[in-house]
Formats: C-alpha cells, structure tokens, sequence
C-alpha cells in the first residue's frame, strides 16, 4: 500500500452559514487538506475553529459552499452514499443508544456494515478485550462512566476496519486515564490494521501522537506539518522561570504576559513557562525582579500557541491578543512594566486567616447514586481553589450546594461565615455565580443584562449606575455596551457573565467550567483577571475539567465519580506523589491507579 | 451487488433496535395500549349522553285512574327514576333540591279536560342539565303521545296520527356507539403522529442519527425502520378499542370488518408521515410535542365531528374541519360502524385519503436527508 495514496483530498473549501437574523458566518474559509493512507492525520483548533463542521463536510452530512472534496476516492457531493459506506465516523457526541446494552449497540452497527457472523465473534471480542468492556457486555450504554462510552462509541465505528476512521474531537471531556487508554487502543489498531485516521482535538498531546498535524483557527487552516516539524518553530524560544519565594506562579505568569517580548506564558509544575525571542529570556520583567530563566524543551503546544497569537495578530507585530484585550492594550502598554512590577510583590498569604468557606463530611445523594461523597476541605479568604475532575466526577453539583441552589443529604456547609443550611439568602449576598452556560438574556444588550443583574442583587440606582461603569472598564466591555449578548464571541460572552457577578462585589466568586469552549488565547487572558481579582482579596473557587488549569489555583481538590481524591497545593501534591516534574494530567492517573489499587487491596 | 439482502439485513437490524427501544420505554406502550383502553372506559361509560334513570317528580295532583294510566310509561322504564307527589310545590321542593331534574304534572282537572280532547302535561326540566333535559323531555314527549295514541284508538276507535321519533342508525341512541370510532381515530393519531414524531425527533436530538448516518444505511431504511414499530402498537391499540367496544358496548359492526381495519391503516399512514415531517421540521422532542398536538390532536378532537356536529358549526371552521384527513376517516367509520357499506362515501373518502397518504409520505421523504445542519 502506498502512503502517499490520500485518502482525503481537500481543496479550496469553504463553508458559509447564515443564521436567521444575525449576519453570514463563514466557518470555513478556502481550507486545503490531505489525509495519507496508513496514517494517523490530527485536526486542531481552538474551540468553534471549525473542526466539527470540517468533519461533517467530510461524511457528506452537509454540503460545501465551494471547493472540491475527495473522500477514499469519492466526490463527496456527487457520491455521499458511496463514501459513508467506506468510512468510520465518531461524532463529538457520539450517537449510542443509551437504553441498548453494549452488545446491542455493537451488533446494531456491525448489521448496518454487514460483517459476517463469522467474522464476528473474533473481532468483538478483541475489540471489548482491548476497551476493557468484556464485563459489560450485558450494561446499557446510558449506564457506562464517561470514558466508557468513548470507547464504546470507538469500539461500534470499529466494527469493521474502514478506509477511513473520522473522530471528532473522541477525548472532550473525558478523565485523562481514559483519555490515555483510548489513544493506545486507537495507536494499537492502527498498527494491526494500517487504519487512516483524521481526528480532532484540542489536546496537544493527542496531536504529538500522530504523523501529520493541521492548524485550524477561525476557519482558516494555519499550518501544516509534522509534529516535531511544528515543534521546531518554537524551538529555542521557550524558557522557564521559578517564581520568587511567597509569589504565586500565576501572578509572575499575568506578569509576564503583560510584558511585550513575552508571547506567551502559562505555569507548569510550579514554574512559568514562557515564549520570547529575547535572547535567553532575558525579558525587562525578569531583570529587573533578578530572575533568571533557564531554557526549555519547545513543546507542540508552544508552535500551536505561537500560531495562534500570530494568527490573532494579523501578522505578528510583537505579541498578541489585541482583538482579545480590546482597546485598552495602547493604554495599558506604557505603564504594564510598573503594574507587574508592584503584582510581584508576594501576595499576603491567606493561609490560617479567615476561612471563607468550611465543608464538613458533605455528601449528596440522588436516589441510590451518589453524586459527592464525604467531602471536607476549607478555601481561605483570597485564595484561587480549583475544583478538578473530568465530566460526571460531581463537581458541579459540588458547587451548587456551595451556592445554596441544591439541598445537601448531610454534613455541614458555610460559606461566608454563615450556614448555609440556616440562612442561604443571607449567604448569597456575598457570594457571585458564573453558571456553567453563562446565564445571560441573549437578547439584551451588554448594559441591559448588567442593568438587570444589579437590580436582582437589589443595589441602589445611583451605586449601581457606578458599579456598571467601573464593571465595564474593568472587563473592557464600554465597546460594546449596546451589543446584544448573543452576537458577542464566546471570549466576551463569559465577561460579561463574569462582570454581572461581580456587581455587588460579592466576597467569594463562583465560577462553573467557566473555560469550556473558550479559546486558548481568551483562556490566558481570564486567567489574568481572576489573579487580578485574586490580588485584590476576592475569593475564588473555580471548576474545570482542563487538569493544566490547577497551576493557577492555590489549593485545589480532585474529585472522580463524587469521591475526593486528594486535596491541597499543586506543589505538595506533585511532593507527595513523587512527581516533582510532572503535569496535572499525569498525577491525576497516578493518583487514580493509587486508589484503584488500594482499592484492590482492601 | 447484491443489494436486496443488504437491504433487509439493515432493515431487520434497525426494526429489531427499535423493538427493543420501545420495549424498554414504558411511555410508548403507555401511550400506544393503555391509554386507548383509558379512554374507551372513561369516553364510554363516563361521557355518556344518554339519559338512564332520570330522577323524575310526577306529579298526580288528580288521583284518577286516566292519570295513574296516563304516567305508567314511568314505572319500570330504565330511562326515569320517578317519585310520586301529590302537588307542583312538593315537586318544585325536590327540584330545588336537585333531588330531581324533571318534573313531570298532570294538573287537577287532567281527565276532565282530556275527555275533552284538551288534556294536557306540563313538563319542567332542569336546564342545567341541558343535554340530559333535552333527552328527557323527548322520552317524556314521546311516551305521554303513545300513550294518548293509544288511549284514542281505544276510545273512538279512530286511527289518530302522532309522530313518534326514532333515532336512526344508533337505535338505542347510545353515545358509546358514537363515540368509539372517534376513539379510534384518537389512538391511531396519538401513536402514529406523537409516538413517531417524538422518536424520531429523540434521534436528531441525541445525535445518534448523526452515527448512524454515515455508515451504508439508506435513508428509506432509517424512516420504515421507524415506522414499522408504531405501526404495529397503533394497530395492537386499535384493535383493543375493537374488542372492548363490541364487548362492552355492543358496538355493531354493520360495514364490514376489513374496510374498517384496511381504512384505519390508511388513515395510521396520514398519521405516522405527519408524524416524520414534523420531526424532521423540528428535529427537537419538545417542539415536536408541541407542534404535534396543535397540528394534529387538537384539531382531530375539535374540529373533526368528534365531539361537536360538524353541521352545527359556523361556515368557517367547516372550511377548516374539510382539510383535515381525520374528518373524512371519521365520517368513513361512523358510517361503517353504524350504517353499513355505503360505496359512494367509501370510494370519496378513501380516494381523498389516498391523496392525504401520498402528500405526506411524498414531504416526509423530502424533508428527511441525511443531512445535519
């Protein structure tokens, strides 16, 4: 078989939506794309990049505005049918049928592809061994973790070995043991059976797995190349750096990111890691500070960053996230050095002062599933906690009952000083919400929903009209003050959702997945204010199923299946584990295997 | 290539997934077996509008033996329940009580003036009640008119005329007879428009269509796959409304059995695509609900002849009620039940079906692609 037969060719595609009211949005913009035969290819992009709606013009499922589109040898729009019969496809939300079991699921699809009884049997039960499914056969699929429906899902589009396997985005939202599992089944099959895939992901690591990497962002692809040949574009522009002694890895990493050398920064174990083609990393902020950085490996994570701010950019000029930052990055250049230079002070450590919320034995029930189970931890006043763990793990409902919208079974609750099983309206005078999906009224303006939140919260006319105007500044929404919230960028949107919940300046804000769906870029720039907001002695408790974000937090906890698994500072628990180098994904499957096997033990 | 056999082999295996789908959900077959049985006990024995043992006052204020004659017709008949007074005051008493709903009076002077061939009865009806009223005046009428007939003949022995009313085609008048076809229709569009509807519009929802369509299925497959099962649970449905209208009610059958039956798959056809291109416009569970019941279950209860005559109703929503489908299969079953095989109004209506069945099949496959959007 030759590898440089494609099985996907893609040639100028475009992909135009026009959505009642609101004006035409191209999702994809003169996109070209070939997928070799034999080989793993990787898709990735930024949220809302165009990733899904590249997958479903490849399936045929929806018809391109212009360009050509050649799949497995097929003219996707005159011969849809003939292509859909040949390929495998994984939707993001992958279609099982929750009330069949897991054998009915396959079966279903194995009927559908006509495989042979025969054939059958062997492959099943290859498929299930390697999933680690063989025990569930009998379970419906609506009963399965997370992670177990993924492989599922993988398993029913795998039934018979297709010319070509498409996976949207297979690991979104799934813990990262699972995650790790199913490349190395995905890798395994690969190997047996010479399989084509095309797979989507937002995750770096999965792409450094694969032969090819395409760039997507905003419906343009931005590069293409091999990972080390992307990884090489950032190749000696990455240093690291260890903040000094009581200062937060997250605010030398906001300050860093405000420096105009510096392209980008994120903390990593404990130290900022950070782009700059400043010869070794001698940027302004660090001199002056008497820091040092040393060298680092480039990552592909790093090129994919640095295509991104370009992209943003329109070119390069210095360093990015002008669109994001609005109109305030002029004024805010010339007095950024002095700004960071005053963040860097250590922050007051909040530790042993006032606890701002106590959690004692907490436990939630739901019939006989229990969603949180015996749960203890405290946040102090000023701290940033994290809340991690992947979809379903019960951090959600975790967080409800910490704002007073869901009754606990038992245990006790205080937030703010008071009890929330006693006085919950009183409580949530000091308290700020970010709900998972922003709950924002979509067809207000900006001002409006700020106007409404306000009077919900019951401020005066005149301290409300002031706290508007001081909640717009701060979030850089003065711009788009009569923009209805719909129209708005994801990015805007969760400021907005953010700015309503700090109308009252409440003591202690919530905020719920309040980075899911939201881009890289947007993600650093959120980052920046909840340390901003961090500083100036707000609490903050925040979820995410994005294991890398607990390097921002102060302390944070691991739930998994409504079990917590370890609580405390990210350094002490990299200590306790043994890993001093490692990331957040790789201790949360350490931590996980050590309580399997424990489990195992008992 | 052998496509006939792949095509059976997807299809039995999309029939065999539904099956067990709809096993496993208890609303459908709640919605499919044991409401339609729900509603023929409470339409047919709660509903009724008939009149049985009417609580009557008669009134014999003349203690005569051509009184007590004249108000036998109330004694033993199913239809009243009287009480005997003496004077209208004690029956206007009971009457206010509600203890009774009609009153019927023989005045003081009733054989005196009837010898006269001036004899008449004074009916007092509650009007609350104004179907029962409407009924019971009607027996009272008809009873005292054959009883007058008869005293007459007796008398002159001259043949007296008298109109004597008889209900045609539903004999003994029974509001059950009347109102089982409409429950068929009411099933059969429940789960074919509803059931059909929210299944498919589940799929689009959950995003499993978005799987299962790129893999060899074909589109026609996917939709009888869906339909085959509905099918199955509104004919299982219809034919328990059968059995328990003929056992419970009698029901007679005066057309024959297989029009009825080959009529109401028709009819289940029109429904079950109507169901399809409402998912397929709406491709979400509650907007279907929605549109399902204003599109389909209102008008079939309102505007079909199922609880109001169509010939009582204004012009306009007579306009409206003829481009309903479930008007004409109505119409076919009322006078399939009750009257008979009349071929003209068969072949109408059946050819106007066939229209409906072929429009609806035609826009559901339009509007169904393998498509996302």
């Amino acid at each position: 078989m030759a590898t440089d037969e494609a099985v996907i060719e893609v040639h100028g595609l475009t992909k135009a939506f026009y959505p009642k009211g609101l004006c035409k949005v191209v999702a994809l913009d003169h996109v070209d794309l070939r997928v070799a035969r034999g080989e793993l290819t990787a898709l990735v992009g930024p949220d809302g990049a165009g990733k899904t709606t590249l997958m479903r013009l490849v399936t045929g499922l929806m018809a391109p505005t212009a360009g050509t589109l050649t799949v497995v040898g097929y003219d996707v729009r005159q011969q849809a049918q003939a292509v859909q019969d040949r390929l495998s496809y994984m939707p993001q939300k992958f279609g099982l049928y929750e009330d069949l079991t897991v054998q009915e699921n396959m079966n279903l699809y194995a009927d559908l592809h006509g495989v042979p009884r025969a054939e059958r049997t062997g492959r099943f039960n290859h498929l299930l061994s390697m999933m680690g499914l063989e025990r569930f056969t009998g379970r419906l699929a609506g009963k399965l973790s997370g992670g177990m429906k993924q492989k599922l899902g993988l398993a029913c589009t795998l039934v018979r070995s297709p010319d070509l396997l498409l996976l949207d985005e297979p690991t979104v939202g799934v813990d990262p043991l699972s995650r790790r599992e199913l490349w190395t089944v995905l890798q395994q099959l690969v190997g047996e059976e010479h399989l084509s895939v095309f797979v989507s992901t937002a995750y770096m690591d999965e792409a450094a797995r694969c032969q090819q990497v395409y760039v997507l962002n905003q419906g343009r692809m931005l590069a293409h190349d091999t990972p080390a040949g992307l990884t090489r574009r950032a190749q000696g522009l990455c240093y690291r750096v260890a903040p000094p002694k009581g200062v937060a890895t997250r605010v030398l990493q906001s300050a860093l990111l405000d420096d105009p050398a510096v392209q980008d920064a994120v903390p990593v174990g404990g130290q900022v890691h950070f782009i700059t083609s400043v010869p070794d990393g001698r940027v302004g902020l660090l001199t002056r500070h008497g820091l040092t950085a040393q060298p680092a490996e480039a990552r592909l994570e790093d090129a994919f960053m640095l295509l991104l701010h370009a992209d943003q950019n329109g070119a390069a000029n210095g360093r990015g996230e002008t669109t994001l930052r609005g109109k305030a990055v002029g004024e805010d250049a010339s007095n950024t050095s002095a700004a960071a230079a005053e963040q860097l002070a250590p922050v007051p450590a909040g530790e042993g002062d006032q606890v701002d919320i106590e959690v004692r034995d907490l436990v939630k029930k739901f019939g006989d599933f229990t969603a949180v189970a015996h749960t203890s931890f405290q946040v102090h006043r000023g701290e940033v906690f994290g809340l991690l763990g992947p979809n379903g793990a019960g951090k959600t409902t975790t967080f409800r009952m910490l704002c007073g919208l869901l009754p606990a079974t038992s245990g006790q609750l205080s937030v703010a000083g008071v009890d929330l099983r006693k006085a919950r309206t009183q409580a949530r005078a000091h308290i700020g919400y970010v709900a998972q999906k922003f709950s924002l009224y979509e067809k207000l303006t900006v001002y409006e929903n700020l106007c409404f939140f306000g009077g919900i919260y019951g401020l005066p006319r005149q301290q409300l009209a002031a706290r508007i105007e001081a909640v717009m500044q701060e979030f850089q929404l003065t711009s788009r003050r009569d923009q209805p919230a719909i129209s708005l960028p994801g990015g805007y949107k969760q400021r907005l959702a953010m700015a309503a919940a700090l109308l009252h300046k409440p003591r202690i804000l919530f905020l719920d997945e309040p980075t899911s769906g939201i881009d890289p870029l947007a993600r650093r720039t959120f980052w920046q204010q909840i340390t901003r907001l961090a500083a100036q002695g707000t609490t903050i408790i925040i979820t995410t199923h994005f294991m890398d974000e607990a390097e921002y937090c102060d302390r944070m906890m691991i739930q998994d299946h409504g079990e917590l698994l370890v609580l405390g500072r990210p350094s002490d628990i990299r200590r306790r584990m043994h890993l001093p180098d490692a990331d957040m994904n790789e201790i949360f499957i350490a931590i996980v295997e050590q309580s399997r096997e424990e489990g195992a033990k008992t | 290539m052998n496509g006939f056999p792949a095509f059976l082999r997807r299809l039995r295996a999309l029939t065999r997934k539904e099956f067990a789908q709809l096993l496993r959900d208890n609303s459908s077959i709640l919605m499919g077996v044991v409401l339609p049985l729900a509603l023929i006990f409470i339409i047919g024995y709660g509903m009724s509008l008939d009149v049985d043992r009417v609580p009557t006052a008669v009134v014999l204020a003349e203690d005569s033996p051509t009184t007590r004659s004249a108000a036998s017709f109330t004694v033993g008949s199913r239809y009243f329940s009287p009480v005997y007074v003496h004077s209208l005051p004690e029956a206007e008493v009971l009457m206010r009580q509600h203890a009774v709903n009609v009153i019927v009076h023989f005045p003081p002077d009733f054989s005196a003036k009837l010898a006269r061939g001036e004899g008449t009865v004074q009916v007092l009806l509650n009007g609350e009640e104004a179907t029962t009223a409407m009924s019971a005046q009607a027996y009272v009428q008809a009873a005292v008119l054959t009883w007058a007939a008869s005293q007459g003949a007796a008398r002159a022995g001259l043949g007296q005329a008298s109109v004597v009313p008889r209900v045609w085609f539903n004999d003994a008048n029974t509001s059950s007879w009347f109102f089982v076809p409409g429950i068929l229709m009411l099933v059969l569009t429940i789960s074919g428009v509803f059931l059909t509807a929210m299944v498919m519009a589940r799929e689009w929802e959950r995003g499993t269509f978005e799987s299962l369509f790129v893999t060899p299925v074909r589109i026609f497959e996917v939709i009888l796959a869906k339909v085959i099962p509905y099918f199955t649970v509104a004919i299982v449905g219809m034919g328990l409304c059968l059995v328990a209208g003929r056992l419970c009610y009698d029901l007679p059958m005066r057309g024959s059995l297989w029009l009825i039956l080959g009529e109401s798959m028709l009819y289940l056809i029109i429904a079950l695509s109507m169901g399809l291109v409402i998912s397929a416009l709406t491709k979400n569970q509650y907007l279907a609900c929605q549109v399902a019941l204003l599109v389909s279950f209102l008008p079939t209860v309102m505007l079909s002849g199922f609880l109001f005559d169509l010939h009582s109703q204004p012009q306009a929503i007579q306009v409206i009620s003829h481009f309903l489908p479930t008007t004409y299969y109505l119409e076919l079953m009322k006078s399939l039940f009750l009257a008979g095989n009349y071929w003209p109004l068969i072949a109408e209506d059946t050819a106007i079906l066939l229209g409906y069945a072929g429009f609806f099949i035609w826009l559901a496959f339009y509007l169904t692609r393998k498509k996302v959007a």
